[in-house]
């Protein structure tokens, strides 16, 4: 054997491969610096607007923050992808700080939290940018911007904008583009726009696209007196389209198409994690220590959430006799761990530490059910191509719900994982056309034992 | 770990009590072997070893580690866990020679690992063809984690390579170095890319999309030389046309044969790779071959049989672990297929499709108008011979079936779009297929 063959003794264990060396960088063209420089305007009108410099609060300084920023940002993406060939665009996304956990990555994820911190519990230091909000909030709502209405429009404008960039990247893959728009209609339409104009004409702020047990509150009897006492008849509507929403339509649309018709076409924690977080999907974590943890938390919110509800339920029907305030420190406890900082501040402000799916995965009660029917009782499955598989790994790398996708693709098996939502994204950095996400015909044939959902349910029972 | 190998004597005897393994190479060859023989023989003790790394990774998937998709632990098919939990012990170290007679492996600064049988997986080693200058630092293959390394120091600095070699690793090559903003020069001595294996039409295809990445791509150009400079390093190479091109990097990806180095000295018969028969015994008892580094002799065909992908690696391994782990059964090459993707254009092949047609043989051809995708059917005495597809995904199990099961043309037009296995939503081309094709078998 060759002597330097002999000798190579490189730790790849440890020392991993850092970035190689590159040649000279492609400048920015004019168009990326100019959008750059745009965006840039945007910020900085924002910074002095929210420390009080005119014209804060009106429509004029409204626009010179935010149509830059948008127009900015959305540019910048365009342009960025149109330069290239369509295809996959993964270069260089372990060797950038910001998507490998770098330093501006932990830098990012600091921002992010401490945006959820003040928003929940100090909005005060949020005051100067509720303030340039403040004419859009009149406008729609015909009420002052608060907090919630100004995060919900920076939410807004975080999917619509990084919803260019995932069009844009994916531009080759329809299934992308389709997706990627429904998210991005979705929470304009109806977690934005509709609740904020319901408010306008005195009725209910109310999200058409979320449903207990997501928002719990919706079958609470709080709520659910509040929206049927309400006057005009469109409460008692919305208590009707809530409760179909739940009990109906989510059983038979995740039996025609598995979960992701609401994880990643309808959901806004999806939409923001599919376009804003696109960049960090490949964080998740894949361990079978991973996914353990994983069943055992997402299915114990989602015990919590159902004793929660019955237990109002009781708690209304016989005045407080029975559990007294037991049941209402219980909603409290949930609306603060559960709402605030699980969805919030680690949900996505650990995006870009932990991957984009961190309430999906572990917290939302929603997902939680809709994995349960998902596994036992849909069509839904991801196929796998013969024996094409060659074990590359890019699919389970860039699963953002951590599942080990490969495991079962060089198997040649189909992968049927509650907590798959369907991106497709392992579909297309596929490189060798192994994965396809299909309804198939019936539910029965998508792995052994699948024509008994009962007993395949008690028998992954087994293996917790 | 070495040393518990070395001084516990193997248990020697029947075919029932239990054995010990040793598999040199931990690819896909040698732990789709070793997996056979777990799952046959619960008791026998298998040792994998491999100089190249400690656990086994994914081969194909290096480009990706060095374009920064993916993270060296991203290519390990299998957590670490998994080897204990199936009782495969891996070592980390060369093997130096193989003494068959004493069933023991002699390693270099280790211990010996003794064994009752061997596998040996030592997959391929890159071609070189006694280039003037191939010796040259900056000069080399990607085919190990080793060449790997070897690319991180001689991308330092570099703003140019060369690519020498128009096959599947030349392309790859390719595309990592362009990814580093490298200009490359890809020379490729046919009059198109990888046209001794595809037909011109999908291998300009390729070519196209070559040129629409800026690589220079140098069609019907040859290698004369490699030229360096008083360091001892690449300066540039001249081409057959005597034309110079500067570079600091020469990727010489023209093919890979078996690696027998280490069968070859320590007596094991090879020719281009270690000989073997259907079941992957070598001439040496106890000892057997499989995977790239294997020759199987056939007996009346023109050539003894030698694959070298991915997936023949894979099923030639779980075979011939069944005959280590006592079964009787022989290798059947099945029907061919294979898959790459160049730059971002998918290619699937099934069944036999050859450059040009064999004798007897039919082939349409059908193409989008934006040279997006491609598909070619082509049969032999009416019935389905092969399938290549390009820009398409189309389904292993029903192409297979339909080569196998020897369908005439006309079936196979009437049943095309239960084929198809690209994503939901994406353009069914089906129509425009059969058409054009009608039209040609007309």
């Amino acid at each position: 054997m060759e002597q330097n063959t002999l000798n190579y003794d490189f730790d790849e264990e440890s020392l991993g491969f850092e970035e190689p060396d590159k040649a000279k960088a492609k400048p920015l063209g004019f168009g990326e610096k100019l959008s750059l420089a745009v965006l840039g305007f945007g910020i900085l009108m924002f910074a002095l607007q929210s420390m009080g410099m005119p014209p804060g609060g009106t429509w004029a300084g409204f626009l010179l923050v935010f149509f830059p920023v948008l127009f900015g940002t959305a540019f910048y993406f365009y342009l960025s992808f149109k330069g290239t060939v369509p295809g996959i665009k993964h270069d260089n996304i372990y060797f950038r700080g910001i998507t490998s956990r770098g330093i501006l990555g932990w830098l990012i994820g600091v921002v992010f939290t401490g945006f959820y911190i003040a928003l929940y519990w100090f909005p005060e230091y949020l005051a100067g940018g509720i303030k340039i909000v403040n004419p859009l909030s009149m406008a729609l709502t015909g009420s002052p911007a608060n907090n919630w209405f100004f995060y919900g429009f920076l939410y807004t404008v975080a999917v619509l904008v990084f919803g260019v960039r995932m069009f844009m990247k994916y531009r080759h893959n329809r299934y992308q583009k389709i997706r990627t728009a429904s998210v991005m209609f979705f929470q304009l339409g109806f977690a934005f726009l509709i609740p904020n104009i319901l408010m306008l004409f005195n009725q209910p702020e109310f999200y058409l696209s979320y449903f207990w047990p997501l928002k719990p509150e919706y079958l609470f009897p709080g709520t659910f007196s509040y929206f049927v006492n309400h006057p005009g008849g469109l409460g008692m509507f919305l208590v009707f389209w809530g409760a179909v929403m739940s009990f109906v339509a989510t059983p038979i649309l995740t039996y025609y198409f598995g979960k992701r018709w609401y994880c990643s076409w309808v959901c806004g924690c999806g939409g923001l994690a599919e376009t804003m977080g696109d960049q960090w999907r490949q964080l998740s974590d894949k361990s079978k220590k991973a996914w353990q943890v994983e069943r055992w938390v997402v299915h114990s919110v989602l015990v919590f959430i159902v004793v929660t509800t019955v237990l109002l339920w009781i708690n209304s029907a016989t005045s407080g006799a029975v559990f007294g305030e037991a049941s209402m420190s219980l909603k409290k406890w949930y609306g603060f761990y559960i709402g605030a900082i699980f969805s919030g501040v680690i949900g996505v402000g650990f995006y870009p530490i932990m991957g984009t799916r961190v309430w999906c995965r572990f917290g939302c009660p929603m997902a939680a059910i809709l994995g349960i029917f998902q596994r036992y009782l849909s069509k839904f499955r991801i196929t796998t191509n013969g024996d094409q598989c060659m074990s590359c790994g890019n699919c389970s790398t860039y699963c953002e719900m951590g599942i080990d996708v490969r495991a079962y693709a060089q198997k040649g098996e189909n992968i049927v994982r509650a907590s798959c939502v369907g991106c497709g994204v392992c579909s297309a950095v596929c490189p060798r056309g192994v994965l396809k996400l299909e309804n198939g015909g019936t539910f029965k044939d998508r792995f052994p034992g699948a024509d008994k959902p009962l007993g395949a349910l008690v028998d992954s029972l087994k293996n917790v | 770990m070495s040393a518990a190998y070395g001084k516990s004597a193997p248990v020697r005897g029947e075919e029932k009590s239990a054995m010990r393994i040793a598999i040199i190479g931990n690819g896909i060859t040698g732990v789709s072997a070793a997996l056979s023989i777990r799952r046959l023989q619960p008791d026998w003790e298998i040792v994998m070893i491999s100089g190249e790394s400690s656990f086994h990774y994914s081969r194909p998937a290096l480009m990706y580690i060095f374009m920064g998709h993916m993270s060296y632990k991203d290519t390990k098919p299998y957590e670490d866990s998994f080897w204990k939990k199936n009782r495969i012990d891996l070592v980390r170290g060369w093997v130096t020679e193989i003494d068959a007679a004493g069933k023991s492996l002699i390693m270099h600064e280790k211990d010996p690992i003794l064994f009752d049988r061997l596998l040996i997986a030592t997959g391929s080693r890159s071609n070189r063809f006694g280039w003037p200058g191939q010796d040259l630092e900056g000069v080399q293959g990607f085919y190990s984690l080793m060449d790997l390394r070897l690319l991180y120091e001689n991308v330092k600095g570099a703003r140019s390579a060369v690519i020498v070699g128009g096959g599947l690793i030349g392309i790859e090559l390719a595309e990592i170095l362009h990814s580093r903003n490298i200009h490359v020069t890809f020379l490729v001595r046919e009059n198109s890319y990888w046209t001794n294996v595809l037909p011109i039409e999908e291998s300009r295809m390729i070519n196209r999309v070559i040129l629409e990445q800026g690589i220079d791509l140098r069609l019907l150009t040859e290698l004369k030389e490699i030229v360096g400079n008083d360091s001892g390093k690449v300066r540039g190479i001249m081409t057959g046309k005597d034309e110079f091109i500067e570079c600091q990097i020469v990727g010489l990806t023209a093919g890979v044969s078996p690696n027998i180095t280490l069968a070859k000295k320590s007596g094991i018969k090879t020719g281009r790779g270690i000989q073997v028969d259907w079941s992957f015994r070598t001439d040496t008892p106890d000892v057997f071959a499989a995977g790239d580094c294997a020759e199987i002799v056939t007996e009346g065909e023109e050539r003894n049989l030698i694959q070298q992908v991915w997936y023949t690696g894979k099923s030639q391994g779980r075979v011939a672990g069944e005959v280590i782990a006592g079964g009787q059964s022989k290798y059947d090459p099945g029907i061919w297929y294979n898959s790459a993707k160049f730059f971002d254009l998918e290619y699937q092949t099934y069944g036999m499709v050859t450059n040009v047609p064999a004798e007897g043989e039919t082939s349409f051809y059908w193409e989008h108008p934006d040279h997006s995708r491609s598909i070619r059917i082509v049969t032999k005495d009416g019935t389905l011979r092969g399938i290549n597809v390009m820009g398409l995904r189309y389904s292993h199990r029903v192409c297979e079936s339909w080569v196998a099961q020897k369908r005439s043309l006309e079936y196979v037009l009437d049943h095309l779009g239960d084929a198809n296995f690209d994503p939901e939503f994406y353009e069914k081309c089906e129509a425009e297929m059969i058409k054009e094709i009608r039209k040609q078998a007309a």
